[in-house]
């Protein structure tokens, strides 16, 4: 167990601070607000010799994830970082890094796509590689930044693993606001990552192999379906990571957090730094007798689904946030809670909330628990019906 | 044809080791024509074997021995390369 005081530190440094620990032989990046603070951190620790890291300086986020694909199958522990338009330009090579299966870690700095342009917060830039194949860990604060950032590799490079694993916290809202966070001893997440080792290594000799072959119709399909089943089955090693780091650091930071769920009848589900100001209108609406809790979920991909079905059964109604919208169809975190909640008999509400940084007042979460609230919360105009 | 694999037997990304290739019968995607020898013509200059894309042209020692028709996509390079009009196409595709 660990006896450090806590520091003051934005997340954006907190996860440089576990860049530094984790001391990736390689980081191949490209600056965007508000990802940059994390790599900017870093690159200082850098030339100040507190780490041994190749930083590339790559021209684009497209080369960024092509550069670090090829480090990570070398044999070279990667990781890299972005947010929104940057991700975005990504996309491309995120797919086909889940495909090669190529065990990097990328800090994401989540915020809004353009357009119109803007800098600030919400989950559309995550939604966008949804399907990709990427394993998607959300932090509530910097705290949680920093601990899914050091399981982050012990994830990606377990054998049955072997993905990318996105650590996404709320850009300027868990990025650049400063909060206690306790940090590990260097040598505590030294050995809790471990040395890199992935099954075959490209630099190899011994063993020649060609990567990321051409597919055809007759052997597309069997790639994409066992790239799924590594998803499912990291689940498993989401769960096993996290009680590991729990034994390490007393903190528990898994897939995801029930929080006052006994006796609810009404379960708000969020990702990312909201779930913070739920926690507090829990608490507030539990003290003047309403049974209402929080299912905030860490991991969303791979999905939980089994585990939320369970976790709220019984329940009345099951609230879902989502800080993206999908225009004409379901939000995304409603269409994944809906299909794991198909057979529950819940009944499941959605609102799309937080959009390009707007903030979510407790006033907001009180009037969705209550089923008073708008489909689109804080959007001046409210819904067309109620015009 | 080599029997296709099930999901559960392709290694993580796919990973392609050296001989897998053999497996891929690329002859398949031959359309038109295939080449054929005119033996009586050949002067085994071998520069069918040394053009051919796919490494289609078999040898025996050093002596042309015929077209492997699992690998040739029918290309005709080794007919535009024959300097004494020892290969044709044979309207035939296999």
């Amino acid at each position: 167990m660990i006896t450090a005081a806590p520091q003051l530190l934005t997340g954006g440094e907190a996860v440089a601070h576990a860049f530094r620990q984790i001391e990736p032989d390689v980081v191949p990046v490209y600056p965007i607000t508000p990802q940059t603070p994390i790599i900017q951190t870093f690159s200082s620790m850098v030339a100040d010799g507190q780490a041994h890291t190749a930083i590339v300086n790559v021209e684009s986020e497209h080369s960024a994830m092509s550069a670090a694909i090829g480090s990570a199958l070398a044999g070279a522990r990667t990781v890299t970082a972005t947010s929104s338009q940057g991700l975005a330009l990504m996309t491309e090579v995120v797919y086909i890094a889940a495909s090669m299966r190529a065990p990097i870690v990328m800090a994401v700095g989540n915020r809004a796509l353009s357009g119109p342009i803007n800098i600030h917060c919400d989950h559309s830039d995550s939604m966008l590689v949804r399907d990709s194949g990427v394993i998607q860990l959300f932090a509530e604060n910097a705290q949680e930044a920093y601990d899914l950032t050091v399981m982050a590799p012990r994830i990606a490079e377990h054998p049955g693993v072997l993905l990318p694993v996105l650590v996404c916290q709320d850009g300027f809202t868990i990025t650049h606001a400063a909060e206690p966070v306790t940090l590990l001893r260097d040598e505590e997440v030294r050995d809790f990552v471990g040395p890199y080792a992935i099954p075959q290594p490209a630099l190899d000799a011994r063993h020649p192999a060609t990567r990321g072959p051409f597919a055809m119709p007759d052997y597309y399909f069997e790639f994409r379906r066992a790239q799924a089943a590594a998803l499912e089955a990291a689940l498993d090693v989401v769960f096993d990571v996290a009680h590991r780091f729990e034994l390490l650091s007393g903190r528990r930071t898994g897939p995801y957090e029930g929080y006052r769920l006994q006796g609810a009848d009404r379960v708000l589900v969020a990702l990312g730094s909201s779930a913070g100001t739920v926690k507090d209108v829990v608490d507030e609406l539990r003290d003047e007798g309403e049974p209402v809790g929080l299912l905030e979920l860490r991991s969303f991909r791979p999905f939980p689904g089994r585990d939320l079905a369970r976790l709220v059964h019984g329940v009345r109604t099951v609230i879902v946030l989502d800080r993206a919208d999908s225009p004409g169809g379901a939000p995304p975190l409603a269409a994944d809670v809906s299909f794991a909640l198909r057979d529950s008999g819940v009944h499941v509400t959605s609102h799309v909330y937080g959009l390009g940084g707007r903030d979510l007042h407790p006033e907001e979460v009180r009037a969705v628990f209550s089923g008073d609230a708008p489909q689109y919360l804080g959007v001046r105009g409210g819904d067309p019906c109620r015009v | 044809m080599a029997e296709l694999k099930r999901w559960q037997e392709l290694p993580p990304g796919g990973l392609v080791t050296p001989g897998d290739a053999a497996q891929t019968h690329t002859g398949d995607w031959r359309t038109a024509g295939r080449p054929v020898v005119q033996y009586e013509q050949c002067v085994n200059c071998l520069l069918c074997w040394l053009y051919c894309p796919d490494s289609a042209v078999i040898l025996e020692g050093t002596t042309l021995a015929g077209i492997d028709y699992d690998f040739c996509k029918g290309c005709e390079l080794c007919v535009e390369v024959c300097p004494v009009g020892a290969l044709a196409m044979s309207g035939e595709r296999s």
